[in-house]
């Protein structure tokens, strides 16, 4: 029993408490970052109880609008970018879950503009068809006679949602507001009600600056002085097109502060349906990336490529390099060709990679070198995000090395400073990755027992290094390694596996349900563990510890403790990765079975080819990390206890 | 009287090696390690100790045992103890140990603890880290001694925990870290020896007036639960099961008749026929695992199974020091802990028999576990566990 445990005597018995409580205090609403929704900014956050009220004069600043939007209607990912960058700026050394902006530093918040925002605001445009989100504060819905869809919710507070498919517009009013008189307006205006006219009208002095008479027409609504003012909604076709051309306008007029800060503040989690975002990221990229034109409707949000576009652009560009260290070119290059996979692969190479960059960096003069670095390494991720999106353990891996460097004492010389950092990394590298494999291994051939048959999915470096210790201390087993296309990584596993002189199945995942039946141990890789026990791996995980756990099998996960991420996931939607669909419409080297060739331009055709899954902590026994073996109910115990740790690591 | 017992039980055993072949059933490789101090390789260690304190209720026993009430059988135990320990310094640990264990109240790993802090009393080390090797060795020895008692294990990996993590120590003179030491030992078994009280009083809110409690094989800490809310004038009603082979339930119900507590009396298989009447199980355990499931006596699994499948809860009374590091995923990926059966009849050699002596219960069919650290839920005793060893 270590001391912290010494209070807990036996003549008081403590009934504790059981399950999640954060060891300190309760992190203030604004630091709480970007994955609650419903984070404002403070002097707002007690707007949305009254904006349920009949109150039409309740119009929130424009930065609530994006929170509330997104959360309160389905058609949320279009502006929740603009939360995301607000959060950004909130969120200084970020607490809540996983988010890209973890990985950015938090440096200089510099204030979006107002008249940037609003103009966002104003129209949006999905995938060719037109959703516009127009403010309209005081309507009188009662008043607005034609069939024309307002849908308006009292979560939006006074917007007005109208979306258009090919012309055809659908009617859906969720909620009517009743007119308010001025009166009443008068007699209840609070402070907070005052501030937000005055926003308001800020938004709207700003919108008409940068959008134009059109679009002030429609954007900027009504005040609260004319709240019984009928408002007629411009038709929509047209209307549409033109606040969009407008807003175009407006986005190119950004400013120079603003587009400083993106260089420097790269999103990871962009949500790739939004194509105004994705217009932007493209310009300041510097891999050439085209986009797949049909994605499956619910994937929208995820970036996918067209294949081979991107590498051969890539490889001209070497020697016009831009901020971006060769080392780091050279593992981002290798990312996009697919040379390098697999979690602790892709981690180790990419910190080696930063190490290069470390001793090759010098500080400019007049900056200092937590500043800079920092603002140097924000421009490698975003680089390799371009290539390749990161993996969990690698976003851990930045988290890491960005808190020693801001850790780093203000005292030391540049050539200290450098050196703590390579060791820092080697550390890393050595302690979380190379000797955790080690443990790992340890832990699991306790559970090999003779005559058992374990069953593999895929490729998983440490259990291939779990089944081949389990062989040198002569335990008698077999293997059945289940494989899927279109990567077929279980064929070079198996090529070891059996030059090993271990006997093995092969079989495909479509086998799985029939193999089942004679295998005593399941184990699994894993790219990451959530908070909830989810474990987050390659596409078809889930499938075969689903079987498993129906078979009575016990699921293995081995993974990492620096793979653990305090997110919580429960579908595989919400974060993946899209691979190249052609991969699996062709086999190739078979022309005769290539039924789909030439109808990847066809509109009617989505595939989908995903990456990973994410599988549910019912299917899991039993979780092998370096820290012992654990239920996968106490994953978030190694992510309170360790996780920090790993962070102030000294 | 109990050794009387115990040596009646060992007598027994010497006749079921006659009758059962023992080449028929094979041994496990940690028995076949401690055959050399074990005098019958055949039964689990930990087993002939609970023989020979519940014993096999005998009438002859039962007899006797109706006419001692009310006689503390462990006072004179622990005087000569008390004693012995002082004088003789030499002692090995081993020794030490099943000098405490004679003490039927006194639970394995408790006098464990106790004969690992009187290795530290009688310690001639000179440094800390001879101090600790000694230490080390003398629990290591322990452990080898009987690699089946799950709470022995955790109990001394606890408490080489407990005492050798303080950063004071390196700061200190020997004379004054080795009293400190010792100071935390004692304190450490303190601990360990009042959690059953703790438990009793924690699960008090649990028992309400007029429910059924179902009780399998005999523990000492839900014997002090249901003392504690007998005590406490609750109306409770008990179900016993038989608990054979070794028929601790038979035990348990005499102690319960003792305190006027209504007891009925179910053979094992009578769980799910009964189990309408019940509102809850109560079950002691042997060892907790990681997973927060338990290992206990044989039965228990299929009790929780009956339990959780007629939707009544399962509760598991077990002191925090017999949380140990292990997970095992099936009923077989454990050591197993061996015991006799006697059937009554010979058996025919070619006849095999399961003389397993528990099961492991995943922790998916428990509610909650009474612990002295508290009332938890399965989950959470990994968390517990995470906490102390890492």
């Amino acid at each position: 029993m270590d001391p912290r445990r010494v209070p807990r005597a036996a003549s008081n018995p403590i009934v504790r408490h059981v399950g999640f409580f954060a060891p300190g205090a309760a992190p203030d609403l604004s630091q709480s970052g970007p994955p609650d929704p419903t984070s404002s900014s403070p002097p707002v956050s007690n707007f949305s109880p009254s904006s349920n009220s009949l109150s039409p004069v309740m119009i929130p600043p424009p930065r609530l609008l994006s929170t509330d939007v997104s959360r309160g209607s389905p058609r949320g990912p279009p502006l929740s970018h603009l939360h995301a960058a607000r959060a950004a700026d909130y969120t200084s050394i970020p607490v809540g879950s996983y988010n890209p902006s973890e990985f950015i530093s938090p440096t200089a918040s510099t204030e979006f503009s107002e008249d940037l925002i609003s103009t966002k605001r104003g129209l949006r445009s999905v995938s060719g068809k037109f959703a516009t989100s127009l403010p309209a504060r005081g309507f009188d819905m009662a008043a607005v006679k034609q069939k024309r869809v307002l849908n308006l919710d009292p979560d939006v507070i006074g917007f007005v949602f109208l979306e258009k498919k090919d012309g055809e517009t659908n009617v859906e009013e969720r909620r009517e507001l009743g007119p308010v008189s001025g009166k009443t307006l008068k007699e209840k205006t609070t402070k907070a009600e005052r501030r937000a006219i005055q926003e308001a009208q800020r938004a709207k002095k700003a919108s008409d600056q940068g959008g134009g008479g059109k679009t002030s027409a429609a954007a900027s609504g009504v005040n609260s002085a004319n709240a019984n003012k009928i408002v007629k909604v411009v038709p929509l076709r047209k209307d549409g097109s033109m606040v969009a051309a407008s807003e175009k306008k407006g986005g190119d007029r950004q400013p120079d502060k603003d587009r400083k800060k993106d260089v420097s503040h790269p999103r990871t989690r962009m949500q790739f349906d939004d194509e105004n975002r994705v217009e932007k990221a493209k310009k300041r990229s510097v891999v050439k990336q085209v986009e797949v034109k049909n994605r499956v409707e619910l994937f929208r949000h995820l970036p996918q490529y067209e294949h081979g576009t991107r590498l051969p652009d890539l490889e001209a560009k070497f020697f016009q390099l831009g901020p971006v260290h060769p080392s780091v070119y050279k593992v981002g290059l290798r990312y996009l060709a697919g040379e390098i996979s697999g979690g602790n692969a892709r981690c180790i190479s990419m910190l080696q990679a930063f190490q290069e960059s470390i001793r090759d960096y010098t500080t400019p003069p007049e900056k200092t070198l937590i500043r800079d670095l920092t603002t140097k390494l924000n421009c490698y991720v975003s680089f390799l995000i371009e290539c390749r999106p990161l993996s969990i353990s690698m976003g851990n891996a930045i988290r890491f090395l960005k808190t020693r460097i801001a850790k780093l004492s203000l005292t030391l010389s540049e050539s200290e400073a450098k050196a703590s950092l390579i060791s820092d990394i080697n550390r890393f590298i050595s302690e979380k990755i190379t000797l955790a494999d080690k443990v790992i291994v340890k832990h699991a051939v306790t559970k090999i027992r003779d005559g058992d048959v374990l069953l593999t999915y895929a490729s998983a470096s440490v259990v291939e290094m779990i089944l081949s210790h389990a062989q040198e201390l002569g335990k008698q087993f077999r293997v059945v390694v289940v494989d899927s296309r279109p990567k077929l990584e279980g064929q070079k596993l198996l090529r070891r596996l059996v030059e090993k002189g271990i006997s093995c199945t092969y079989t495909h995942i479509n086998a799985v349900s029939y193999i089942m039946h004679e295998v005593t141990r399941v184990f699994l890789g894993a790219s990451s563990v959530l908070s909830n026990g989810t474990v987050y791996s390659r596409v078809g995980t889930a499938s075969v510890a689903m079987v498993a756990h129906q078979f009575r099998v016990p699921v293995l996960i081995c993974c990492e403790a620096y793979k653990f991420h305090e997110r919580v996931q429960l579908d595989s939607i919400c974060s993946n990765e899209l691979g190249d669909p052609d991969a699996i419409s062709r086999v190739s080297g078979r022309k005769e079975i290539n039924f789909l060739s030439g109808w990847m331009k066809n509109e009617n055709l989505q595939i989908l080819n995903l990456m990973y899954d994410a599988t549910p902590s019912d299917y899991v026994s039993m979780i092998i990390t370096d820290y012992g073996m654990i239920p996968p109910t106490s994953v978030p115990v190694v992510v309170r206890e360790y996780g920090r740790e790993n962070l102030w690591m000294q | 009287m109990w050794h009387r017992s115990a040596s009646f039980i060992i007598d027994r055993l010497a006749q079921n090696e006659n009758v059962t072949n023992p080449d028929s059933r094979p041994l496990s490789s940690a028995s076949t390690v401690m055959a050399a101090d074990n005098p019958n390789p055949q039964v689990s260690l930990y087993y002939q100790t609970r023989a020979a304190h519940h014993g096999v209720v005998t009438s002859d026993w039962l007899a006797q045992a109706q006419s001692a009430v009310g006689h503390h059988h462990d006072d004179s135990l622990s005087d000569n103890y008390a004693s012995s320990g002082e004088e003789d310094k030499k002692i090995s640990v081993v020794d030490e140990f099943n000098n405490w264990r004679q003490q039927p109240d006194l639970a394995e790993a408790v006098a464990a603890i106790r004969a690992l802090s009187s290795v530290i009393r009688s310690s001639q080390a000179t440094t800390m880290m001879e101090l600790e090797i000694e230490l080390k060795r003398a629990s290591d020895s322990l452990k080898a001694w009987d690699t089946t008692s799950i709470s022995l294990t955790a109990g001394c990996d606890l408490f080489m925990r407990y005492v050798t993590r303080t950063s004071a120590l390196e700061y200190e003179d020997f004379g004054s870290a080795k009293s400190r030491l010792i100071e935390r030992a004692e304190k450490f078994g303190e601990i360990s020896y009042t959690a059953r009280k703790i438990i009793a009083m924690l699960s008090q809110d649990f028992i309400f007036d007029g429910c059924t409690i179902l009780v399998h094989g005999f523990s000492r800490v839900v014997l002090e639960v249901l003392r504690t809310a007998a005590q406490t004038k609750k109306l409770f009603r008990v179900f016993c099961t038989e608990g054979r082979p070794d028929r601790t339930g038979l035990r348990l119900s005499n102690e319960l008749a003792k305190l006027n507590v209504p007891v009925k009396l179910l053979i094992d298989s009578a769980v799910a026929y009964s189990m309408d009447d019940i509102d809850m199980v109560f079950v002691g355990a042997d060892g907790v695992v990681e997973s927060g499931g338990i290992i206990n006596m044989m039965g228990t699994y299929q009790i929780a199974l009956v339990a959780k499948s007629m939707n009544k809860p399962v509760y598991v009374a077990a002191e925090s020091y017999k949380f140990a590091r292990m997970y095992p995923l099936d009923q077989k990926d454990m050591v197993p802990a061996l015991r006799p059966i006697d059937f009554g009849v010979p058996i025919p050699s070619k006849v095999e028999v399961e003389t397993s002596a528990r099961d492991y219960t995943p922790p998916q069919y428990l509610t909650l576990l009474f612990t002295d650290l508290g009332v938890l839920t399965p989950s959470v005793v990994s968390d517990e566990l995470i906490q102390l060893y890492l």
